[in-house]
């Protein structure tokens, strides 16, 4: 495990990895509201950079955008409109708290076992993704995926007037 | 390089899944949902480069899960909002009108 030379890759890995993990933890363990969807955008962050290493730039571009972008927004306006002055309390269910984390850890183990356990081949064609990442996709989004495509399209058009009609003040 | 890949996402996934099982704050609750969907998205991307077939089929895959996951949230805080409106809490464990 420990004989792998140090690639450029690997090393990004680990620090991306580092800042993730260490904004997923943070989030966890921060009491102030607001501070924990900061340190969510960190992990939203460092995921993009993973996949800028993955050769997926449009994707990251997507995540910076959505994610670290649109959804940390949405969050904190929602924590402003509820309750923003809000700090979580002190956990009055500790039964439960050790029982999710004997979960998570008991679910992670397995799935650690398991990635272990499999001999992942290697890629057998030569790598496809093309010069340009972007160029390639929107091929593939306009041909083979265009009824996905327009689907998403309508579904998010009805997420948005879903979404203002909830979250209206009902007429008195 | 795919086992770090698969095994971050993992990390990532099995941490989403402690916060939406303990947090009472709904909204970090939510955060957490978007946390294992977002280890989801690594899995699909780091299998585009390094799977057996490499192609772009798993980026496309991911931007996919990305646009259904922004419609989840905007959904997701809307109704959010309109509970806190009826209610006065945001408290996961106070929604319980249908188990009294």
């Amino acid at each position: 495990m420990f004989n792998v030379e140090l690639t450029g890759e690997l090393v990004a890995f680990f620090v991306l990895a580092a800042i993730m993990i260490s904004g997923a933890v943070l989030m966890l363990t921060l009491t102030k509201v607001v501070h924990m969807v900061a340190s969510l955008a960190a992990v939203f962050l460092g995921l993009a950079g993973m996949f800028v290493l993955l050769e997926a730039e449009f994707v990251a571009f997507v995540q910076v955008l959505i994610y670290a972008g649109a959804v940390s927004i949405l969050m904190i306006f929602g924590i402003m409109m509820t309750k923003h002055e809000a700090v979580q309390e002190e956990p009055v269910r500790p039964v439960q708290e050790i029982v999710s984390a004997i979960g998570a850890l008991c679910l992670f183990g397995i799935m650690f076992y398991a990635i272990r356990l499999t001999a992942f081949p290697a890629p057998s064609a030569p790598v496809t993704t093309g010069e340009d990442n972007t160029m390639e996709i929107g091929k593939l989004l306009f041909t083979q995926y265009v009824i996905p495509f327009e689907l998403v399209s309508v579904l998010l058009t009805v997420a948005f007037i879903g979404a203002i009609v909830l979250a209206k003040k009902e007429a008195e | 390089m795919l086992p770090s890949y698969l095994t971050m996402a993992a990390i990532l996934f099995c941490i989403g899944l402690y916060g939406a099982l303990t947090k009472r704050n709904a909204v970090i609750v939510l955060i957490s949902v978007e946390l294992m969907l977002n280890a989801v998205n690594l899995n699909l991307v780091a299998f585009s480069k390094y799977g057996v077939v490499p192609s772009l089929t798993g980026q496309i895959f991911s931007l996919f899960t990305i646009s259904v996951a922004a419609a989840e949230v905007a959904v997701g805080i809307a109704i959010l909002i309109a509970l806190f409106r009826a209610r006065g809490t945001i408290n996961v464990d106070e929604y319980d009108e249908m188990r009294r």
